[in-house]
């Protein structure tokens, strides 16, 4: 498609979209729809239609509102409604121009909407991620445009550099130093990859913006192949997600359609092609060596670096690789400039994060925020606190390969740096609340099961250190550890942590660490009930080396 | 490039494995397109056989070693047939903290299945999920498809006994 072919699709869209009086958005990503909210889009499009409103009234399904604990969420207008039902329908059509539907009602000045910022979710909830008409009408593929149009590649890297974005998958590492040693590489074939294979637990914010924004990620995207001189494309996601499949499929073939993926993007030379690639449940292939190795049709393993992708990536070919809410923020970039981002968030951490709050708190649902903002501000003010009069613990960020938080840290401000000295990391941005009820060893030790049963196994540390370590952290939570287990843990944690290929294995006891730093208490209570506790030797070496995995 | 070999004839004369060849053929049968040939059998006929397994190998010219390999590596690729239906507990992270051990004791002590087995009569399957990314809505439990958030233990058992009885899961 030409440049002015898609301005005047875009304006098109917009004069479609003022030529309705009222507007009414109901959530359709998997949380609202596992609420029924495609039943309740369903009965409101019969009622408009029943009115004969349907040239006033635009029904549609949009992305994620946020707060999912209270789905679905319906926007009518201005005025936002919460646990609807189908049969609400004819209540909210009649209220469009009446008064509001009381009952329905969610406040929408409250903490948790009022102090979010958004950049990478701007459109969730406003835009159709079907309609790739509605998302021209709302700025999308501008960006590129403007890249492709404006800029050379370097000046893109120049801008992705000075904006500060630092990568969103957990270890923020500076994307604009990352592009520009994938563009400096050699070789005639580049690919980019977009790694959407969302593997920790608890976090779903990739799920949210593939399902509410897919064709924000493929600009982002074709703005970095651009950047980095390739022109293949390849998004991983994992098969769990299948609507995140569903839409993204169907915005690759309406991109295509439109001529916004394929050769001579917008009339110029460049061409960019993407391909979606499953996977298939493995957590270890959030690790980039690993997911190229899955992308090839190969066992998830890990392999040393270096080489980087940067330059030995997908079928040896220098490859960059980028987190879906990493791509996902570069359009806003290009948009409105550097020095706009970084006027956002800290001095090290610009921007925004996008985190899953979930756990004991009362909001739970996605949020996003200015990096910099303190946890407490995070869970007493935008989740609302703790419910039913309980006391908080800990918060755990950053999955299998975080750390635990305990109260005294709460004032801390949400950056890369100060979640890393606190012994956890900001990961991709789950945040799970524990409350008094929440027993820390038993959470070690489901961590470490998990790290136990994703671990692929290549190499030893990890794959019997885990093995050890959920062994020990069983016995404790049982109530039948021994009197030398808490030193074990330190040594085998520290082994692990050191030895390890990958970032799974290095970054595996973190959990533990975390735990045992700020919650030893809970330990020697569990040991204290132990029966042989004192009786056995505090002896490590000999144990471990017993003790091997079959 | 198609490469230059002859598409083996599949397993059986199930009409169905034109689904998987048309991915593989899509793919130009090289060896990279096998995960999503696994995957394609698998949404085709619910699991992965060990004849499925030798045709894949053998059009891909891929070792059915290595095969095998991705099958059992990946937690999405079953090699037993599921039940005829199928209640997927959420063991992630949000859904632990709230209880969802109690979601799998209830199903499991109900229907007298562990994790990962199914009903002697071919009724029910019992699986769990590291996340299903429906976080907000913990405890989460997907019975044949549909995601059913913040359950109680009793609710899921009647959910999972009504579409066992033909009903849709309230």
């Amino acid at each position: 498609m030409k440049a002015e072919e898609m301005l005047n699709l875009a304006e098109k869209a917009r004069q479609d979209l003022d030529h309705f009086q009222h507007h009414i958005h109901v959530c359709t990503e998997s949380g609202c729809q596992s609420s029924q909210s495609q039943a309740v889009l369903a009965s409101l499009t019969a009622e408009v239609n029943r009115r004969g409103w349907q040239d006033r009234v635009w029904v549609k399904g949009v992305g994620c509102m946020g707060l999912c604990c209270e789905g679905p969420l319906v926007k009518c207008d201005d005025r936002l409604y919460q646990r609807v039902r189908p049969q609400d329908a004819a209540d909210l059509v009649a209220s469009l121009e009446a008064e509001p539907v009381e009952r329905l009602h969610c406040d929408t000045e409250q903490p948790f909407f009022t102090r979010q910022k958004l950049v990478v979710r701007e459109n969730a909830g406003k835009i159709d991620p079907e309609s790739l008409l509605d998302c021209l009408a709302h700025g999308a593929y501008q960006g590129l445009l403007r890249v492709l149009t404006e800029m050379t590649p370097a000046a893109v890297i120049q801008e992705i550099t000075a904006s500060g974005l630092r990568g969103r998958g957990g270890a923020g590492f500076p994307t604009g130093l990352k592009w520009s040693t994938v563009a400096k590489a050699g070789g005639a074939a580049k690919y980019v990859i977009c790694n959407g294979d969302e593997g920790d637990p608890g976090a779903f914010m990739d799920r949210s913006v593939m399902e509410g924004d897919p064709h924000r990620v493929l600009e982002g995207m074709a703005i970095a192949a651009y950047a980095v001189g390739a022109d293949h494309g390849v998004i991983y996601v994992r098969a769990e997600y299948p609507l995140a499949v569903k839409r993204l499929n169907k915005a690759i073939n309406q991109a295509r359609r439109h001529e916004l993926l394929g050769l001579n993007i917008f009339g110029t030379h460049f061409q960019f092609n993407v391909e979606l690639r499953l996977g298939a449940g493995a957590f270890v292939c959030g690790e980039e060596t690993a997911l190229i190795a899955s992308v090839e049709g190969r066992r998830g393993l890990p392999r040393p670096r270096p080489p980087y992708p940067a330059n030995e990536g997908l079928y040896g070919a220098p490859t960059l690789i980028n987190n879906v809410e990493t791509f996902a923020n570069v359009p806003a970039i290009i948009q409105r400039g550097a020095a706009w981002f970084a006027g956002i968030g800290t001095a090290k951490s610009k921007g925004t994060k996008v985190f899953a709050l979930t756990g004991r708190v009362r909001n739970t649902g996605l949020i996003e925020v200015p990096m910099g903002m303190s946890l407490r501000e995070i869970i007493y003010d935008l989740a609302g606190g703790i419910p039913e009069g309980k006391a908080f613990k800990a918060v755990q960020t950053g999955g299998p390969s975080g750390g635990c938080i305990p109260a005294e840290h709460l004032d801390i401000p949400v950056d890369y740096e100060s979640l890393t000295r606190l012994g956890s990391i900001m990961g991709s941005g789950g945040m799970i609340v524990m409350d008094e009820t929440s027993n820390m060893v038993d959470v070690a030790r489901f961590f470490m099961e998990f790290c136990m049963t994703e671990s692929c196994g290549k190499c030893v540390p990890c794959r019997v250190g885990t093995w050890q370590l959920h062994g020990i952290l069983d016995r404790i939570s049982r109530g039948q550890g021994k009197s030398g287990d808490l030193n074990q843990l330190q040594e085998l944690c520290a082994m692990v942590k050191q030895t390890s290929l990958c970032g799974l294995g290095q970054s595996a006891p973190n959990p533990v660490l975390s735990t045992l730093r700020y919650f030893e208490k809970e330990y020697r209570a569990l040991l204290e009930k132990a029966p042989a506790a004192g009786a056995a030797p505090a002896n490590s070496a000999k144990t471990v080396a017993l003790e091997v995995a079959p | 490039m198609l490469r230059n070999h002859p598409i083996l004839a599949p397993p059986t004369d199930d009409k169905r494995w034109k689904i998987v060849e048309t991915v593989m053929r899509r793919n130009n049968f090289q060896p990279q397109a096998l995960i999503e040939s696994l995957h394609s059998v698998q949404q085709t006929f619910g699991f992965l056989d060990l004849a499925a397994m030798r045709w894949v190998a053998a059009t891909l010219r891929v070792p059915l070693a290595k095969v095998y390999g991705v099958a059992t590596f990946y937690h999405f690729f079953t090699l037993r047939p599921p039940g005829r239906h199928t209640c997927v507990v959420c063991l992630g992270t949000a859904c632990y903290i709230k209880g969802s051990q109690r979601l799998l004791a209830a199903v499991a002590e109900r229907y007298h299945i562990q994790e990962g087995q199914t009903t002697t009569d071919g009724e029910l399957s019992l699986l769990t999920a590291r996340c299903i990314g429906a976080c907000g809505l913990a405890p989460t439990a997907v019975v044949d498809g549909q995601v059913l958030g913040q359950r109680t233990p009793t609710e899921l058992t009647a959910a999972v006994g009504a579409v066992l009885e033909g009903r849709a899961a309230p």
